[in-house]
């Protein structure tokens, strides 16, 4: 690739970002918003948060390997001491700590 | 709403209850950040790309894929369609923030261009402290977390080789920062339909489509799950609201 083909490469993966960002907004800015899109703009983030983790995982390999069993107990212990602590900060960290000491003593 | 009102304590208060939030993607974007960097070094690219991409997509997934196209020959188009199909969850991203962007005035179209994941998690699921200006406290979000990002991949791309202590699996705090914002979602909402056909959708999508391509599936699973459902959960949703935003519309 030339530096040429190389730019236009990355602009319109820019564009096609910007696209995915924007459009809600062009589309519903500045006229009122129908009702139905405002219950998807409600209902939706709780669907997609679950997604959001999902995506995390997504290349963890259930049927082979480790089963996944890592990722698994570590977002398990990340979401007990959220419940418990409602920290933030601690849930994190101890999530990820659990994770990185697990794939170094345990898998 | 008038920003120029906006008094240069009121600016820095926001900056200092906003950074707390971030220190977790402080952690996780320098490690992905720096990862990428070093990506790209070792496929024989300066710094400027890892550091220019970062500032201009702004989008870790897709940039990665991004050094995939740069390697292989000229196709616009398809690079085009792929960075549709990852990014495409920030739809939904822009649909719940609709109302909450309005009155941002000149900040308005930086807070969407750097609307990423954690960005939009973060802005979405906190209640701003009393006295601490919303719009300010958004624009800090979003700006500290592109700060992370772009400052991540410079480094890597610069000093890639150089860094060799054992930081593997230091991006989980990604997954647990999605981890814990679900778990907020779910403790804080009554009906937990929705999360249920997130769920369901999602890891159903998965192992059908695969990594690649199983969120625009998800997502169409989802608005239908969703749009089915709106008789039921529509009413649940209103009474889920604070009492004194609910907005009675007989209709």
């Amino acid at each position: 690739m030339t530096v040429t083909q190389q730019v236009i490469t990355i602009a319109v993966c820019a564009l096609g970002t910007m696209a995915t960002r924007f459009v809600p907004f062009l589309v519903f800015g500045e006229r009122p918003v129908p009702r139905y899109v405002t219950y998807l703009g409600k209902a939706l983030p709780s669907a997609t948060f679950a997604m959001l983790v999902v995506y995390c995982l997504r290349n963890v390999t259930f049927l082979s390997g480790t089963h996944g069993a890592p990722e698994l107990i570590a977002c398990a212990v990340t979401a007990v001491l959220h419940v418990w602590k409602r920290n933030m900060f601690l849930s994190i960290v101890g999530g990820a700590a659990c994770y990185m000491l697990l794939i170094r003593l345990v898998f | 709403m008038d920003l120029g009102r906006s008094t240069r304590s009121q600016v820095l208060r926001a900056l200092r209850v906003a950074f707390p939030y971030t220190v977790p993607i402080l952690a996780g974007f320098e490690f992905l950040g720096i990862t990428y960097g070093i990506y790209m070094h070792t496929e024989g690219f300066s710094f400027v790309y890892p550091m220019l991409m970062a500032l201009v997509i702004f989008g870790g997934s897709l940039e990665f894929v991004v050094v995939d196209m740069l390697l292989s020959p000229f196709a616009p188009v398809s690079a085009l369609l792929v960075a549709l199909a990852v990014q495409a969850r920030h739809l939904f991203y822009g649909l719940a923030m609709l109302d909450r962007y309005k009155g941002t005035g000149w900040m308005k179209p930086y807070l969407i261009f750097g609307m990423c994941d954690e960005t939009f998690s973060i802005v979405y699921s906190t209640e701003v402290p009393e006295g601490v200006d919303r719009r300010w406290f958004m624009f800090w979000i979003t700006l500290l977390n592109q700060f992370y990002w772009v400052s991540g991949a410079t480094i890597g791309g610069l000093a890639g080789s150089l860094i060799t202590f054992d930081t593997e699996g230091i991006s989980f705090v990604m997954t647990a920062l999605f981890v814990v914002i679900f778990v907020d979602q779910l403790l804080k909402e009554k009906v937990h339909w929705s999360a249920v056909i997130g769920g369901a959708a999602s890891v159903a999508c998965l192992a059908l489509f695969g990594a690649d391509g199983f969120t625009i599936p998800a997502m169409v699973c989802m608005v239908a799950a969703l749009t089915l459902s709106r008789p039921r959960l529509e009413p649940q949703l209103l009474v889920d609201e604070d009492p004194d935003k609910v907005e009675v519309t007989p209709q």
